[in-house]
């Protein structure tokens, strides 16, 4: 289900490589399959159809006949404008008024406000020093006020806090008050969260606004959400009027269908993402990174900071040196486990590869789990440096001894070494071709420094 | 299946359907659209309602079975809009049938512990008060523990459910070990006699490694006390979600063995129709949905008014 898009998309096009030219059939063909492909990444269906309509009158036409390879050119016109529907230009703050600026946060309950909220007033403090005051508005839900003056302290700002039985519209007022008397460049209101539909709420909602005439409304919304997004992201528009969206739990495994959505519908730009729990961990929005991700391409930039932080780079460089002379150890092989391992869920960094969803099969298929590298990561450990260096010494009572070692049988033992060593002459055989990438499918760069396809892959 | 909930509340099934009607009232406009009078369930017709119900994140798969069915036997034939609807209805309801279970507490346990987990923001610390509050009120003694020792003031917030329901709350300081809160925790109850033990989890999203493994480890630890603990262990969705709620369900189950789910935000305007999807994929149980902020916004899992709500049709008619 949830690599449904990535195999898709990789069936349609491989389909059109196939072809020298492309005619209306075809690129019709291949938008029922962009079709499906979006909705199950959660991208409403108004917005699938405007896109499906958008793409078939860019893709139908010279452009494309005349190309070489029609299948690249669709993937390009599909990824292009994707892009541009998301928003191809970054989108900063706009905090360019007479101090304080207000930034209105509204959102759905449990769409990460008050996380959001200290995560910007972080980012503005570091990166713009500036004199940030948050607010708590949120007077519903139990301890929320708590949760932003913890937070607040984590920050190392100051937090305008309810009194009893004081009214939102009231804590705004205060709060602005408080922000130009004491000289803040920016106060963030962190509101209730409230359902769309509710009109009392989203009437106070209204109010706080023409209390604070904020620069930014902005509305924050959950990266997994549905169908629903449209709704939500047009109703606050509506009713509140947005500048800008902020997405959350990026870090998650949705597709996030839900930002063109919003996009869509409200017109706003996303403004910023939030990438983790960690109050730093909030991200200018980059709209290739989730076009790519809707379409499965991967997100490569995602990957290759990830393991930016988890490879030991120089250890992996020397290694990458070393195999494509065709001196690829044991040792070697272990390493690059153990850095597999410390990535995390090998599914999920697969899913953030490009191209991969067929791999993926074949590497179910093949049974490579993360269990499976633990075992293989287990068996290179209960060999001597000397064996690992010189597979050649293992002889049987040796792999007998290791898969006790290790807790595996011998023929997981000679599994390993099997795939060893065809890994091995793989590498030697592409340090003959020169660096034309690895794994064959694979485009060149798409793989970090140091990390090689697990064992098994073909 | 339907007439099993004459013991609850009176009028509770109304409550339910206003909430569960605002959720489809986009379907229902397009629906009444697209019949106003009778209408040919021709290609065009099956096309347009397939799209309607992926319009409530039912998944594009689910959508093509439900209208295929639909069309068996009725294919160009003359149908009024509440015909389709009524029999939309039937199949959803059927697919829904075997999991709607309500949360089946053995006090004999002392307690009988339900671990609560979910992605951040589903609503998984609302669902424990609401729970403490319906258990209570059927007059076990209930307890809580704040495993959620992550998110700031994630302890207070529980601290004041505990507070509303009258449960006593175990926690700790924010930043202390989970596990060990939980041992603590069935210890406590135990000492207290508690029949039931609800603990709230942090929030983590079910492709965080490191933190799927700390839940795994709460179960560990659980275990060392009570070889049969937790007893039950809810998955919270949020309404609003699509089909991500495929890899969650999927996750939590192989991670921590989920034994049943609790839907929340059911009062918006999200239709949560990969309900349906999830029903007929995993066939676990759906305990409970949330329908507003109060103690007592919490119901039973119906699958007739939940299929006849997702297509905006009113309360089955007694009989």
């Amino acid at each position: 289900m949830f690599d449904g898009l990535t195999s898709r998309f990789d069936d349609i096009f491989e389909r059109l490589k196939r072809r020298g030219a492309l005619n209306e059939s075809d690129v019709d063909e291949a938008m029922r399959e962009v079709r499906v492909a979006l909705l199950e990444a959660d991208v409403a269906l108004p917005v699938v159809k405007e896109f499906i309509e958008k793409v078939t009158e860019a893709a139908v036409g010279a452009e494309v006949l005349r190309s070489v390879t029609p299948g690249q050119m669709v993937v390009k016109i599909v990824h292009d404008r994707l892009v541009d529907m998301l928003g191809p230009e970054e989108a900063g703050l706009d905090l360019a008024v007479q101090p304080p600026a207000a930034l209105l946060m509204v959102g759905l309950q449990g769409s990460g406000k008050t996380t959001t909220c200290a995560k910007i007033a972080s980012r503005l403090i570091d990166r713009e020093r500036k004199k940030v005051l948050l607010a708590a508005l949120d007077v519903a839900r139990p301890a929320a006020a708590q949760q932003l003056a913890t937070l607040g302290e984590q920050v190392g700002t100051r937090v305008v806090q309810p009194v009893l039985g004081e009214q939102p519209v009231g804590i705004a007022k205060r709060a602005m008050d408080v922000g130009r008397r004491e000289g803040f460049d920016v106060v963030i209101l962190d509101t209730a969260g409230r359902l769309a539909i509710d009109d009392e709420l989203m009437a106070e909602a209204a109010a706080i606004r023409d209390q604070v005439m904020p620069v930014e409304t902005l509305l924050v919304a959950d990266a997994l959400s549905g169908q629903d997004a449209v709704t939500t992201a047009r109703t606050f528009n509506e009713r509140v009027g947005l500048t800008g969206i902020v997405l959350t739990r990026v870090d998650g495994d949705s597709r996030g269908g839900a930002a063109l959505s919003m996009r869509s519908v409200t017109g706003c730009p996303i403004k910023l993402m939030g990438v983790g729990e960690k109050l730093d961990e909030l991200e200018t929005f980059q709209a290739d990174r989730i076009a790519g991700r809707i379409l499965g391409m991967g997100d490569v930039v995602g990957l290759v900071e990830k393991a930016q932080e988890t490879v030991d780079t120089e250890k992996a460089e020397k290694v990458a040196k070393r195999a494509l002379k065709g001196q690829f150890t044991l040792e070697d092989l272990g390493d690059q486990l153990a850095q597999v391992r410390k990535m995390g869920d090998l599914q999920g960094i697969m899913g953030m590869l490009p191209g991969v969803g067929k791999m993926k099969k074949q590497m179910d298929a093949a049974n490579v789990d993360d269990k499976t590298i633990a075992h293989q990561h287990a068996i290179i450990q209960s060999m001597t440096p000397k064996e690992r260096s010189n597979p050649k010494l293992l002889n049987a009572k040796r792999r007998k001894r290791i898969a006790a070692g290790s807790g595996t049988s011998v023929q997981e033992v000679n599994r390993l070494l099997k795939q060893y060593q065809q890994m091995a002459g793989m590498m030697k055989k592409m340090g003959k071709m020169g660096k034309k990438g690895l794994a064959g499918g694979l485009p060149p760069g798409a793989l970090p420094p140091g990390m090689m396809p697990p064992p098994g892959f073909k | 299946m339907t007439e099993e909930d004459t013991g609850q509340k009176p009028g509770w099934l109304n409550r339910l359907t206003s909430g569960l009607r605002r959720t489809s009232s986009a379907l229902n406009q397009s629906l009444g659209e697209l019949f106003s009078g009778a209408r040919k369930l021709d290609r065009a017709t099956l096309d347009e309602l397939e799209e309607l119900l992926i319009a409530t994140d039912i998944g594009v798969s689910t959508a093509a079975q439900l209208t295929r069915t639909l069309a068996e036997g009725r294919f160009d034939q003359e149908i009024t809009g509440d015909e389709v609807r009524a029999a939309l209805a039937a199949q959803i309801a059927e697919i829904l049938s075997p999991v709607a279970e309500p949360l089946a507490i053995n006090p004999s346990h002392r307690p009988h512990t339900v671990l609560v987990c979910g992605v951040n923001g589903s609503g998984k610390t609302t669902t424990v008060g609401k729970l403490a509050q319906l258990y209570r009120d059927q007059g076990l003694s209930v307890m809580l523990a704040a495993a959620d020792t992550f998110r700031a003031a994630a302890v207070e917030q529980l601290r004041i459910w505990g507070e509303r329901t009258g449960a006593p709350v175990v926690a700790r300081e924010t930043g202390a070990d989970a596990a060990g809160l939980v041992f603590d925790a069935i210890e406590e109850a135990r000492r207290q006699n508690a029949d039931l033990l609800l603990i709230d989890t942090a929030g983590r999203l079910q492709n965080k490694t490191e933190l799927m493994d700390e839940l795994k480890k709460v179960i560990r630890v659980a275990k060392k006390l009570d070889e049969t603990a937790p007893q039950s262990t809810l998955l919270v969705l949020d309404a609003t979600v699509g089909q991500n709620a495929h890899s969650q369900v999927e996750t939590f189950r192989d991670m921590v063995d989920v034994t049943g789910l609790v839907v929340t935000k059911l009062d918006g305007s999200a239709k949560a129709g990969v309900v349906v999807a999830l029903a007929e994929r995993f066939g676990l149980p759906v305990h409970a949905i949330g329908v507003g902020e109060q103690a007592d916004d919490l119901r039973p899992f119906d699958a007739t008014s939940f299929a006849r709500a997702l297509v905006d049709l009113g309360p089955e008619e007694a009989g």
